[in-house]
């Protein structure tokens, strides 16, 4: 069970747009982590790696700092996937993200935001497979 | 300087990620789960992240280039094609199964939790296998126009 929270969604959110218009004014790239984590792995150039490679290491690090703060409880955070879903799970968002060139943040947040029709159609092809999949598995099986 | 302002804006948005619970796994199956317990937050994720970064955006496009690069990077492709619906398709697919996604996936990974890494490895080996893919089909298709 989780409870609405309208505010602090709306809080993280405003955060994370932040960190997108942030990128774009500063290097001019788009905040979508798909692509950052693909190219930071097959970038020809150091540059091009040394960034994104940043960027990611960020991510662990704006977790940290919002718990140094107290404003984070993780104790009520679980994993329930199996090991095996887990593994599937992870290679089937791989793929998907890398072949539809990018996830909940890049056509979600940073493609919607640039009223790009490719990320529009993304955006509702995987919020309606992901409700699909949870249909499934929790009121089929 | 340019690593500085990548560092700063991963810091930012993991920072969002972990403030608006989309770290957490049952969030996102709970949004996903339209027909059972639904959890509308992730929508005012969303609208928070849109409404800063839309109007972000119109402004910083009026500037011929950004403050540090000499030009904006921006995705050219226009097509709504197979590649874009079925990797989306299968991405949606992945994220209700474990409710995680790229982003929230690297922020968790501060919790320790052997099954974060697990999904983070598996998450790179599908990047990896899909990009060499990719570029073999656009290495074929390239040899065929020749």
């Amino acid at each position: 069970m989780t409870s609405f929270a309208p505010v602090s969604g709306l809080i993280g959110g405003v955060l994370i747009g932040l960190a997108a218009i942030i990128l774009m004014l500063t290097i001019g790239r788009i905040a979508g982590v798909c692509g950052i984590v693909v190219n930071a792995m097959t970038a020809s150039d150091a540059a091009g790696r040394l960034w994104r490679l940043a960027f990611i290491l960020g991510l662990p690090l704006g977790a940290l700092l919002v718990t140094a703060l107290g404003l984070k409880d993780w104790s009520s955070i679980t994993f329930p996937a199996t090991m095996p879903t887990t593994i599937i799970a992870g290679l089937i968002v791989g793929v998907g993200a890398t072949v539809g060139s990018g996830c909940t943040s890049g056509h979600g947040i940073c493609g919607l935001s640039r009223f790009s029709m490719r990320s529009v159609v993304a955006t509702v092809t995987f919020m309606a497979t992901g409700v699909a999949t949870v249909f499934i598995i929790r009121h089929m099986i | 300087m340019p690593l500085i302002f990548s560092l700063l804006a991963g810091v930012i948005f993991g920072a969002g990620l972990t403030l608006s619970d989309m770290v957490n796994p049952a969030r996102v199956t709970n949004f996903l789960d339209v027909a059972g317990i639904w959890d509308p937050t992730l929508i005012f994720v969303m609208a928070g992240g849109l409404a800063v970064t839309t109007l972000g955006y119109k402004f910083i496009f009026r500037r011929s280039s950004p403050v540090v690069d000499e030009q904006f990077h921006l995705p050219t492709q226009r097509q709504i094609d197979l590649p874009l619906i079925g990797g989306a398709a299968l991405f949606g697919v992945g994220w209700g199964l474990a409710g995680i996604c790229p982003g929230p996936a690297l922020a968790d990974l501060v919790t320790l939790e052997p099954k974060v890494l697990v999904f983070v490895v598996a998450m790179l080996v599908g990047m990896i296998a899909a990009s060499a893919l990719r570029v073999r089909i656009d290495a074929m298709k390239a040899l065929r126009q020749s």
